[in-house]
């Protein structure tokens, strides 16, 4: 990332969640047909109903472990970047969930303390040139977070592939 | 002294072989990340058109290849409402405009359509835009599920990135008993391991049990390694493969060499997992996860109201006969609604021609269309406080549309036996009565 500044993502409230949250709860089937802001409007209705009212632009998911599992559907990781929410950080991610929340600019930090983190806890994530993405909470200060290839890193702070593929495109011109 | 191991001759899994393939490479590394050029792009009618479309649009960019792209309707069809209509409408008038040459409107469920019309064989590597994408591997190829953003990104330039996977391979041995199938080997693995046991690695059955599979029922095992969290679920190339592409409507003919270079090579590095078939019962994964899994036994006091035989994991011809076997000559219980939705139009023909679906109405079965339906909770969905047992992959709750329901996840045999008697029932009580 030697291009990159250190660079802030957020500082804001942990919304804490238990293991297994799958797709079909941040994103419910009966509300797929409609458009994201409808569908974010019913994420994770049945887990945490004040949830997608009262979340503020700037917070931060923390989850048990499996976050993501199930569908395919990557409105599960849009309907939390149109709430607002930078990360998410949990112990472990489904594997097609990691790419499609990268895909459209969700920061996932895999975080194996991410259970000790209390609700409400005020989290500062950042990506810096030398070590990467970094996590520290007000109450247990740095956490031990793995590591993200660059690529992926990108592409999050380009806001997700279509603005990436933008820059590919805009590039093939210049040439 | 031990040979120095080249490695380009160092032993390889079936899914290392498949990658370095895709990568223009003779030898892929677990763990390195590679750019694979795609054989075949697969979406339907939610993840597809109406995604891609507007993306496409605000790129400028057309599609790479349209002949490795494949469009299936199967989520919103038959179109119960406005929002449904319109996104079917935008996904047919997208493919007149876009001149695809591979399009089944209302033919049946991506996963099995697709192997069905010939798109699948061993050593291909494909994506789809849906999560049980992982079925193309019971053929040998490596076929995995993305959202449609990647599904962009693929569409426009042809590859993919993937980190190539360790091998966990599930090895099951011995004669699974009557009325015991691949979805219950399923449900004791997920039991076992997990929604996210797979750690996004990739599996492949094998041991004696896998081989004496038909394609229908690796398709099962294929299929539910989304449950387990698996990027691929693979199942390696066999007599048994080659003959079921050479019966297709549009017979596909193997090369023995097509065969022979897919298998996972002596000593190539897995992690292996050893199971009995012989000693497997039934199983039942209660609600509100496919990991929640029990044997058949314990579940015997659960009344049941629904009984659900559909989807890609669970309809196709082999299940619903594997349903009609224990309804044959009875009717389901009184208070009971046997729904059941073929997995596609080929798998109803099959079923109409050997009797099954006569067998199955005459139980009492309501038909409803070749689609996803109630299983995906998107269209027909089933409403109300009721307990379900289905034979389909997932039982989130308000997955298939309410989450009042209760829904248990059986084998096809499991769902006939329990629609018979009202409650969840061993299917070997009653195929073993004479």
């Amino acid at each position: 990332m030697s291009d990159v500044t250190q660079t802030v993502i957020t500082t804001g409230r942990a919304w804490c969640l238990g293991p297994n949250v799958d797709t079909d709860a941040l994103a419910p089937g009966h509300a797929m047909s409609k458009g994201i802001e409808v569908i974010a409007r019913h994420c994770l209705e049945d887990v945490r109903p004040e949830f997608s009212t009262r979340v503020q632009a700037g917070d931060c998911l923390v989850a048990g472990a499996g976050f993501g599992i199930g569908s395919s559907r990557e409105q599960a990781a849009s309907v939390l970047v149109t709430l607002g929410v930078r990360a998410v950080i949990a112990p472990s991610f489904s594997g097609l969930y990691f790419r499609n929340a990268f895909n459209v600019g969700l920061l996932l930090v895999t975080c194996p303390r991410a259970t000790d983190v209390a609700d409400g806890d005020a989290l500062t994530v950042a990506i810096d040139p030398r070590d990467g993405v970094t996590v520290a909470s007000a109450q247990l200060g740095p956490l031990e977070v793995s590591p993200i290839p660059d690529f992926l890193l990108r592409r999050v702070l380009l806001g997700g592939l279509l603005n990436e593929l933008k820059e590919l495109k805009l590039k093939e011109k210049h040439v | 002294m031990m040979k120095p191991v080249q490695p380009d001759r160092a032993p390889q899994t079936l899914a290392q072989k498949l990658i370095a393939r895709a990568a223009g490479r003779d030898f892929v590394t677990h763990g390195e990340i590679v750019n694979c050029q795609v054989d075949l792009a697969m979406f339907h009618d939610s993840s597809g058109p109406r995604r891609l479309k507007p993306m496409l649009e605000e790129l400028g960019a057309p599609i790479w290849d349209k002949s490795r792209v494949v469009l299936v309707m199967d989520h919103y069809v038959p179109a119960q409402d406005e929002d449904s209509k319109r996104i079917v409408r935008i996904a047919r008038d997208w493919a007149r405009e876009q001149d695809l040459p591979h399009v089944y409107d209302s033919q049946g469920i991506c996963h099995v359509v697709l192997p069905q019309n010939g798109h699948i064989v061993p050593g291909r590597f494909c994506v789809g835009g849906d999560s049980h994408s992982p079925t193309g591997g019971a053929f040998g190829a490596y076929m995995f599920g993305i959202g449609s953003t990647e599904m962009l990104g693929v569409v426009v330039t042809g590859e993919i990135w993937v980190q190539v996977p360790q091998t966990i391979r599930m090895i099951w041995d011995g004669v699974l008993q009557k009325g015991v199938c691949a979805k219950d080997m399923m449900l004791a693995m997920t039991q076992r391991f997990g929604m996210n046991g797979g750690g996004y690695q990739a599996i492949e059955y094998a041991g004696s049990t896998v081989k004496a599979l038909s394609m229908p029922e690796r398709m099962t095992l294929s299929n539910m390694s989304a449950e387990l969290g698996a990027q691929v679920g693979l199942v390696a190339p066999d007599e048994v493969t080659r003959q079921w592409l050479g019966q297709l409507d549009q017979p596909v003919n193997l090369d023995p060499t097509d065969i022979h270079h897919w298998q996972t090579d002596e000593g190539a590095e897995t992690q292996d997992h050893h199971f009995d078939g012989a000693a497997l019962s039934p199983m039942v994964a209660a609600p509100h996860s496919p990991a929640n899994t029990r044997a058949v036994s314990e579940f015997a006091a659960q009344s049941i109201q629904v009984a659900y035989v559909g989807a890609c994991t669970g309809a196709k011809h082999a299940d619903m006969r594997a349903a009609a076997s224990v309804l044959s000559g009875q009717r389901v219980a009184q208070g009971v609604n046997l729904l059941v939705a073929p997995a596609s139009l080929r798998d109803l023909a099959l079923a109409k021609a050997d009797g099954t679906h006569q067998i199955l109405k005459d139980a009492g079965a309501q038909f409803l269309p070749s689609a996803c339906g109630a299983c995906a909770g998107y269209g027909n969905t089933i409403k109300g406080d009721v307990n379900v047992i289905s034979t389909t992959a997932r039982n989130f709750k308000g997955r298939m549309g309410d989450p009042q329901s209760q829904v248990f996840l059986a084998s096809p045999y499991t769902v006939g036996a329990s629609a018979l008697r009202g409650r969840v029932t061993d299917p070997r009580t009653i195929l073993n009565t004479p």
